[in-house]
């Protein structure tokens, strides 16, 4: 994926009411191709709306939704080049499984030697080669969703949308469907937008991960990009454990913050005396015995087998979080007075 | 083992069951009596039965009500699972709280003003347009499907209510226009809906007595209007008979019911 390829499917400043209830908030968004994109966001902040939005179930208030060139803002669902795979799988359970996945290709008038083969190459796959004529109330949970996950890729969308597609799925199970779905990708060049709402599953899956909120996206980046430069407190919090303090830009580009009661150098330029917020990942704040920034008691240890997070509480009251490797050669102990530093590198300024 | 003792709810079970059926069975055993006295019972014999299909009125009422409820529930059938499905899956329309009503009206109107009514608008069809002169069968067949199309709409709108849409929707997404999603998803899901449907309006229509006597014509007497005016005259034990075929009739369509039902249900094993 190049920053420069054209977008396969584009939302522009698209808004969608329920009563009261503003579901998507103004946003707009690109699909690139051959693109990986997923929706992340906690419940509610409408992934669903907007993807139901682009294959076309719900019609927006405001804002059109595009697929390749065309204007398909008001094209209805079955003449839309992009399929959906519901959270629920939604197979037809009067059918068998070479039924479901044969159904999209029948209505496109595939008859026949050419429908077989269509099928059986869907089916392929999946790796259900051998299951074709079980219906699905025969299957496993995992295998129901690979016939969902066949049955959209049966038709060679331009666009897959996926609702939560391992949501349902075990740890094991889903975490190699991820890497088969990253696989097909690359295989099949089709686009993806997959939801989700959690954060590792889209920082593994994702070339870009577009963070929600409330019917807002908050930030659109690759996961790496989200993770060490989220563009605020809402994208930071999202993203794994983080220290968040309030400061204010003094001389010499620092940031003054009166629950450490120090100031530390940042890297980015802020004219003197804004207020910002100042956000250091716990994993890259270290214990040190020498030219600490600041120390503070150890009030708990959290262990969580290959590292453990320390709450190293400051003389100010703030209690600051640090993420250590248990492979280290010392440990500490509840009530040891520790000191800590971290890079000046280490430091997000968030503004807002 | 201690001996079976009295249970309160197997006896409420036992004197349900008995009220629910002691008066068929009891019509069912004086069928085959011998007595032309209905309440005197002198012996075995089919002699009723015989008596019965040689009553060419009765038989020809029963053709009558037989044909009635074919057509009624069948035409009740369409029109009902059509406005259950946009009940259910329009949303909101200009006139649905009308469509509602309409469909409420007859489950709880009163069935002699159902009837009155019925016969009004058929006398002035008649006096209007001359359509329908005389009245006969044809009408009890709109009366009896303007009244059961209601219960099937209820029974199939409960049915799609159940309904997760998102099989609809997947269909849609693959590519199938509404037509088809309707003929080849939706239909076949509901159907032992629809079926249920068809029967209780068959039942309904067999069973109807004040409608259809509002709305019947001169040459086409029901069974259940036969069979009030006979018994008016004194009960022959004929209609004993009558009634015995037509409780194993409705035995059977229960069972036929029942086996819909349970073949729709994937998940449970094929055996029986
Ligand atoms: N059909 C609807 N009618 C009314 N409100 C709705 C409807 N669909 C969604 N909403 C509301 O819109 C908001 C966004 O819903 P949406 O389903 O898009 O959330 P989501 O991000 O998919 O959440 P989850 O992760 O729980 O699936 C919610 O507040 C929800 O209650
Ligand atoms: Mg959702």
């Amino acid at each position: 994926m190049s920053a420069g390829a054209p977008a396969t499917l584009r939302v522009a400043d698209v808004t969608k009411c329920f009563g009261a209830v503003t579901a998507v908030d103004a946003v707009s968004l690109d699909v690139r191709a051959n693109e990986f994109l997923c929706l992340l966001g906690p419940s509610g902040c409408g992934k669903t709306t907007l993807l139901r939005m682009m294959a076309g179930f719900e019609a927006p208030d405001s804002g059109r939704v595009f697929i390749g060139d065309d204007d398909m803002t008001a094209t209805p669902p079955h003449a839309r080049p992009v399929n959906m795979m519901f959270q629920s799988y939604a197979l037809f359970p009067h059918m068998s499984v070479e039924g479901n996945v044969a159904f999209g290709l029948k209505q496109e008038g595939l008859r026949g030697e050419a429908l077989n083969a269509r099928v059986k190459e869907a089916l392929a796959v999946v790796e259900l080669e051998g299951l074709g004529a079980r219906k699905p109330h025969q299957l496993s949970g995992g295998q129901r969703q690979r016939v969902a996950l066949a049955r959209c890729l049966a038709k060679r969308p331009r666009v897959l949308l996926l609702d939560e597609p391992l949501a349902a799925l075990d740890k094991h199970l889903r975490e190699r469907t991820q890497r088969e779905l990253t696989a097909l990708r690359h295989r099949l060049g089709i686009s993806f937008v997959v939801v989700t709402h959690d954060q590792d599953e889209a920082m593994a899956m994702a070339d870009r991960v577009a963070v929600m909120d409330r019917g807002k996206i908050l930030q659109i980046a690759p996961p790496r990009e989200l993770y060490e430069r989220p563009a605020n407190r809402a994208v930071a919090a999202f993203f794994g454990d983080v220290n968040i303090w309030e400061g204010e830009v003094v001389a010499g580009n620092k940031v003054h913050c009166a629950a450490l009661q120090i100031a530390f150098p940042v890297t980015d330029l802020l004219p003197v005396g804004s207020r910002v917020e100042a956000a250091v990942r716990p994993e890259q704040i270290a214990f040190t015995s020498i030219d600490a920034l600041l120390t503070g008691v150890v009030s708990d240890v959290v262990y969580r087998g290959t590292a453990s997070t320390y709450f190293v509480r400051h003389a100010g009251g703030a209690v600051i979080r640090v993420a250590r490797q248990n492979s280290g050669p010392e440990t500490f102990q509840r009530g040891d007075t520790v000191g800590l530093s971290w890079p000046t590198s280490a430091v997000r300024v968030l503004t807002s | 083992m201690k001996p079976k003792r009295f249970s309160w709810p197997g006896a409420a079970l036992i004197a349900g069951l008995v009220f629910l059926y002691l008066p068929l069975v009891v019509v069912i055993v004086y069928s085959f009596n011998e007595s032309r006295l209905v309440t005197v019972w002198t012996g075995f014999s089919t002699r009723w039965y015989g008596e019965l299909m040689a009553d060419s009125q009765l038989l020809r009422a029963a053709g009558v009500s037989l044909t009635v409820a074919l057509l009624s529930a069948t035409i009740a059938t369409v029109l009902g699972t059509l406005a259950g499905f946009v009940l259910t899956r329009f949303g909101f329309f200009r006139g649905r709280a009308l469509l509602v009503g309409t469909i409420a009206a007859p489950l709880v109107m009163p069935e002699v003003i159902t009837g009155l009514s019925l016969l009004l608008v058929f006398v002035a069809l008649e006096q209007g347009f001359a359509w329908m002169p005389g009245r006969g069968i044809l009408t009890i067949v709109l009366a009896h499907a303007s009244l059961t199309m209601s219960y099937v709409a209820i029974v199939v709108q409960a049915r799609l209510a159940g309904m997760e849409r998102d099989i609809e929707e997947a269909a849609a997404d693959l590519g199938a226009t509404p037509a088809t999603v309707f003929r080849t998803i939706t239909l076949p899901l509901i159907f032992p809906a629809v079926a249920a449907g068809w029967l209780l309006a068959f039942v309904l229509s067999l069973d109807d007595l004040v409608i259809a006597s509002f709305v019947a014509g001169p040459q086409s007497t029901t069974l259940p209007m036969m069979v009030f005016s006979s018994i008016r005259l004194g009960v022959s034990p004929k209609i004993n008979a009558l009634a015995a075929i037509l409780v194993l009739l409705t035995a059977v369509l229960l069972v036929v019911a029942a086996r819909v039902q349970r073949g729709s249900k994937p998940a449970e094993s094929s055996a029986g």
